[in-house]
């Protein structure tokens, strides 16, 4: 005995006029690998090829009980058709939101790094400038005056030289000397001043 | 005897959706109920 294989066009036919289920099931069965194969080849994940073969068939039955659908024998193609525009909206929304996956040769924390300092860091940092304050106070008043103009006020040596009514070459002198004590101070008293 | 290289093609895997998915379109489509009135198409969905 023969059997009656049923064209596209007598299924779909049979399955909005008679809303003969069994139609769709054996639309489904027949094109499912080749539908299903080409939303794989776009976007290369079994659980999102699932979620836009869904919804591609979602459409397909939708408007085929809306009765919205021209026959014209070109039921794959037009089904490939929204699975390919579901495909191209996915991308879309992706592009807007890209996700990126982390894997061992790619960090997005290779790109994306905190560069804000770490507590102890900061601790560290707060620690060292308040014992410099003090080291400065070691100095005598006129190469401390400078230093602080120059270093914390960010001063040129002729506005430091304006300021405190002395020639640059005299600020500069001034600057030197306070450095040179400085270091003494530090070397003697075997302080660290590093982060 | 020379060693003969020959590339051994895979026949290519037939990927189908799952059967959960194909499942859910027929339970779907046998839930799905539309109606026109007018212009309006109004979708019931039956649970």
């Amino acid at each position: 005995m023969a059997n009656l294989v049923l064209s596209d066009a007598v299924l779909v036919k049979n399955y909005i006029s008679r809303d003969d289920e069994s139609a769709l099931a054996s639309l489904i069965e027949r094109h499912q690998s080749k539908i299903y194969g080409f939303i794989y080849s776009k976007v290369n994940d079994r659980n999102l090829s699932d979620d836009i073969f869904q919804d591609t068939f979602m459409k397909v039955i939708k408007t085929l009980k809306t009765k919205s659908y021209n026959e014209e024998g070109k039921f794959l193609p037009w089904v490939i058709r929204i699975a390919h525009n579901l495909v191209v909206d996915h991308f879309r929304k992706s592009k807007k939101m890209p996700f990126q996956r982390e894997t061992e040769e790619y960090s997005i924390f290779n790109y994306m790094a905190d560069n804000s300092q770490t507590i102890e860091c900061q601790i560290i940092k707060n620690q060292v400038e308040i014992d410099l304050a003090r080291l400065l106070d070691e100095l005598p008043d006129d190469q401390k005056e400078v230093l602080i103009m120059r270093m914390y006020q960010d001063l040129s040596f002729k506005e430091i030289a304006e300021t405190t009514g002395v020639s640059i070459n005299t600020a500069l002198g001034r600057m030197r000397y306070a450095l040179l004590n400085l270091r003494k101070v530090i070397e003697k008293n075997q302080i660290i001043l590093t982060n | 005897m020379a060693k003969f290289y020959s590339k051994k093609k895979l026949a290519p895997q037939m990927i189908l959706p799952k059967k959960e998915t194909i499942s859910f379109l027929l339970n779907y489509s046998k839930a799905l109920s539309t109606y026109k009135i007018g212009n309006i198409s109004i979708e019931i969905i039956a649970n």
